[in-house]
C-alpha cells in the first residue's frame, strides 16, 4: 500500500459516495413528506440510460444530465399518481416502478450497448486547491457532480429546516390531515418532493454511465437503488448523517477489489454484504431507542392521504 | 384500485400482444432454438452465442428462434423450452451452465428432440450433449501480447469467480505472458460478479492504482476497458472484438459459434442424435484470438496459434508449470503432485507421473507462479 494507491481509494470513495449519496437524498426529501418511494433502482436505471443517450447523441454532459432528471423525475410520477393522487400501496407501487423502471431502460437502451462514451463528467481541476497533497488529488479534483451532492446536500437540508417549504413537506410527512387542516396541500407538496426524488435518482444514475463507469447495459445500477434507500434509515432521514452513510457505505464497495490489491484476504462477498448487514443493525438500534422517544422516522410514512378518512 | 387493475390488464394485455405478434410458424423439418440468460447485445457472452446461431442458420439452412433474459433455475425457463418444444423446434441449445439441471429434465421427457447444454458436464446417451470451448489456448496468446505490452511490468486481471474456468484462463494468460516477459507478473482482483459495471470499472482502477498498465478481464461488461482507457494504457477484451466500444483495446480471446452449432443441427436433421462432451479447442474454430498488427510479438503469436492449430502445442502438456510457492506442479506433461478436485476433496485427479488430462484442467485449483492474487477469492 502506498500514497498512489491510498488516493485512488479516496477517489473511488468520493465516487461511489457520490453515486449513493445523490439517489439517497432524493429518497430523504420524498419520504420527509411521507412518501416512501421503493422505485429508486428503477429511476436511477431510467436516469443512467437516458443520460447515456443524450450523451452519445449531444456530447455534452450537462444536457445529458438535465435530461436524466427530467426523465426520471416523469417517471418518478407514475409512483406520485399511483400512490400520492389515487393512494395506492406504496410499496406496490414502488415496487412496480423499479420493475419496470429496469425493464423500460433495458429495452429503450438496447441499442446503446456497444456505444462508447461521447459525454464525461471529469474531475475538475481548482487550480492552486488542485495543487494541495493528498486533498488536492481527492477533495479538490472531483468531479462536477460530486460538487453538486455537496451542495444539494447543504441545500435540501437548509430548506428542510429553516424555510417554511421545508416546514409544510415535514409537516405533510408528520400528520397529513393536521397540515391539510392548516391549509397545506398534501397532494401537491409529496408531489413536488416525490419529483425531487426522481430528478436525484435520475442524477445519480447520470453519475454512474457517465462518470463512475461511462457506458450502458443492462443491470448497470446493479442494485444500487436498494442501498440508497437503505441509506436512508440508516442516515436517519438527515441529509447530513446520509451523507457520512453514503462515503461509509461507497467506501466498503470502493475497499471490496482494493483490499486484494493491499493483500488483505477478506472475503469479497462478505464485504459486499456490510452495507445491507450494517442498515439492519441501524434498524435496530432505532427501533430499540424508539422505544422511550419518539420515532425519528416521519409518523405519515407508508400512509396514503385521504381527506375525511382516519 | 380498480383503475389501477383494470391499467395494468391492459399493459399486460399490450405486452402479450406484441409479444405473440413477434412469433412465426414455419414448417420446414429441423428448427432449432436457443435460450439465453442475458440480452444478446451486450457485446459479451451472449452476442457471441446469437452471433453463433445467424452464422449456423445460415449454414444449415434452418429456421432459428431465440428467448433472451431468461433466469436460471426459473419457471421462465420451463415456459420458453416447452414453447419452443409446442412450435416444433426439435434442437435446442441451453446456452447458459445453470440451464444444465433443468435441460437433463426436458432431454428426459423429449426423446425426440436434441439438446446441446452450454458450459456445463452433464449428457445422456440419447439426446443430450453439453459442448464447450479451450478459451485457456487463446488466452495464452493474448498474454503473450500483454507480456510485451507492459512496461510498468505489472499486468492487471479483473475476475469475476474463483472457479476453475477463470483460474485456468488467468493461468493459461500468465503463462502466455511468461513466455514474452519473464520478469511481468499478473495481478487478479475478484468481483464476486460476473455483470457490474460499477464494481469491475472499481476494480479495474484498484489495479491501475496498484501499477498495472495493461488490464484484461473475465467478465461480461467493458468496463475495464473504459478505465484503462482513461489511464493511458493497454486492453485486452475478451468474448469479442471489443475495438468499436474500447480505445485502447489491443486484442481479445474470442468466441465463435457458429461451427459448433451448424454441426449439431447438422448431425439432427441428418438424424444423428450423438451426444457427447464436446470440447473444442482453436482448431475447432469456436475459440480465437484477434492479433494485432501492431503488438511486437504478433509475429510470435502467430507461430504459436499454428503450433496450437497443428496440435503441437496445448499450453498445460509443456514446459515447467510452478504453483505461486515455487513447488513444480507440471513438467513436460507430466504432473509432480496430488491433485484433488476443489469441489469434492475426497477425489484424486490426478497424482505424480499422470499425464495432464483435461480432468486436470476442467479442476484446476492453483495460480502459476508469476500471478499475484489468492486462488480463494
Amino acid at each position: 500500500m502506498n500514497q498512489e494507491t491510498l488516493i485512488g481509494l479516496f477517489i473511488s470513495v468520493i465516487e461511489f459516495g457520490t453515486l449513493l449519496y445523490l439517489a439517497a437524498l432524493g429518497e430523504t426529501i420524498a419520504e420527509k413528506s411521507g412518501v416512501l418511494n421503493l422505485g429508486v433502482e428503477g429511476m436511477m436505471a431510467m436516469g443512467g440510460m437516458t443520460a447515456f443517450w443524450v450523451g452519445v447523441e449531444t456530447g455534452n454532459p450537462w444536457m445529458a444530465l438535465l435530461a436524466a432528471m427530467i426523465v426520471a423525475a416523469l417517471f418518478s410520477m407514475i409512483h406520485g399518481v399511483a400512490a400520492v393522487v389515487m393512494g395506492a400501496d406504496q410499496v406496490v407501487s414502488g415496487l412496480a416502478l423499479t420493475i419496470l423502471g429496469l425493464g423500460l431502460a433495458a429495452f429503450l437502451g438496447e441499442d446503446l450497448v456497444s456505444k462508447r462514451p461521447e459525454a464525461r463528467f471529469e474531475s475538475v481541476n481548482l487550480g492552486p486547491l488542485s495543487d494541495i497533497p493528498w486533498l488536492g488529488e481527492t477533495l479538490f479534483s472531483m468531479s462536477a457532480l460530486s460538487w453538486l451532492a455537496v451542495v444539494l446536500g447543504v441545500v435540501a437540508w437548509l430548506v428542510l429546516t429553516r424555510t417554511r417549504a421545508g416546514l409544510a413537506l415535514r409537516a405533510v410527512g408528520e400528520s397529513a390531515a393536521t397540515a391539510d387542516a392548516a391549509g397545506t396541500s398534501v397532494v401537491k407538496i409529496r408531489l413536488i418532493a416525490v419529483a425531487i426524488g426522481g430528478a436525484l435518482a435520475g442524477a445519480s444514475g447520470a453519475h454512474l454511465t457517465l462518470a463512475l463507469a461511462p457506458g450502458w447495459s443492462e443491470g448497470t445500477t446493479a442494485g444500487r437503488g436498494w442501498i440508497a434507500v437503505a441509506l436512508v434509515i440508516f442516515g436517519a432521514w438527515q441529509p447530513g448523517r446520509v451523507l457520512v452513510g453514503s462515503l461509509l457505505f461507497g467506501g466498503l464497495i470502493a475497499l471490496e477489489p482494493r483490499l486484494q490489491t493491499f493483500g488483505v484476504e477478506v472475503s469479497p462477498i462478505l464485504l459486499s454484504m456490510l452495507p445491507y448487514l450494517l442498515t439492519i443493525g441501524v434498524l435496530i438500534l432505532l427501533s430499540v431507542r424508539s422505544r422511550n422517544r419518539p420515532s425519528v422516522a416521519p409518523a405519515a410514512i407508508g400512509i396514503a392521504y385521504r381527506r375525511e378518512e382516519r | 384500485m380498480t383503475s389501477m387493475r383494470k391499467a395494468l390488464i391492459a399493459l399486460l394485455t399490450m405486452i402479450a400482444l406484441i409479444a405473440s405478434a413477434c412469433g412465426g410458424d414455419d414448417a420446414s423439418d429441423t428448427k432449432a432454438a436457443f435460450v439465453m440468460v442475458a440480452p444478446v447485445g451486450d457485446a459479451g457472452w451472449n452476442f457471441m452465442h446469437d452471433q453463433g446461431r445467424l452464422g449456423a442458420a445460415e449454414a444449415a439452412g434452418v429456421e432459428t428462434a431465440f428467448v433472451e433474459n431468461i433466469p436460471e433455475g426459473g419457471a421462465e425457463f420451463d415456459n420458453a423450452v416447452q414453447n419452443f418444444i409446442d412450435e416444433g423446434y426439435n434442437v435446442i441449445f441451453t446456452t447458459s451452465f445453470g440451464y444444465m439441471d433443468a435441460t437433463e429434465t426436458f432431454a428426459a421427457a423429449n426423446p425426440d428432440v436434441r439438446f446441446e447444454h452450454i458450459s456445463g458436464f452433464k449428457m445422456n446417451d440419447t439426446n443430450f450433449g453439453n459442448s464447450f470451448g479451450r478459451m485457456y489456448q487463446p488466452r495464452y496468446i493474448a498474454g503473450m501480447a500483454a507480456g510485451a505490452a507492459t512496461e510498468s511490468n505489472t499486468i492487471g486481471y479483473v475476475a469475476a469467480f474463483p472457479i476453475p474456468e477463470v483460474i485456468r484462463g488467468i493461468n493459461a494468460f500468465a503463462l502466455g505472458v511468461a513466455n514474452t516477459n519473464p520478469d511481468a507478473v499478473v495481478e487478479v482482483a475478484w468481483t464476486s460478479t460476473w455483470f457490474d459495471p460499477g464494481v469491475e470499472g472499481n476494480a479495474a482502477q484498484a489495479l491501475i492504482d496498484a501499477g498495472a498498465d495493461v488490464l484484461t478481464m473475465h467478465q461480461d461488461s467493458t468496463a475495464t476497458g473504459q478505465a484503462i482507457t482513461d489511464a493511458g494504457g493497454t486492453f485486452i477484451g475478451y468474448h469479442s472484438d471489443m475495438s468499436e466500444q474500447v480505445g485502447a483495446y489491443l486484442t481479445a480471446p474470442v468466441w465463435d459459434w457458429t461451427n459448433r452449432y451448424a454441426d449439431v443441427i447438422e448431425e439432427a436433421k441428418a438424424g444423428e442424435f450423438t451426444p457427447s462432451a464436446w470440447w473444442g479447442g482453436m482448431a475447432d474454430g469456436v475459440v480465437d484470438i484477434a492479433i494485432p498488427d501492431s503488438s511486437p510479438v504478433s509475429g510470435e503469436m502467430d507461430a504459436v496459434k499454428q503450433s496450437i492449430l497443428d496440435g503441437d502445442f496445448d499450453v498445460f502438456d509443456q514446459g515447467t508449470i510452478a504453483d505461486q510457492d515455487g513447488t513444480v506442479i507440471i513438467d513436460n506433461g507430466q504432473v509432480q503432485v496430488e491433485l484433488r478436485d476443489p469441489f469434492d476433496d475426497s477425489v484424486v485427479v490426478a497424482g505424480p507421473g499422470d499425464e495432464v488430462h483435461d480432468g486436470v484442467l476442467l479442476t484446476m485449483n492453483f495460480f502459476v507462479e508469476n500471478v499475484v492474487g489468492s486462488v480463494s477469492g
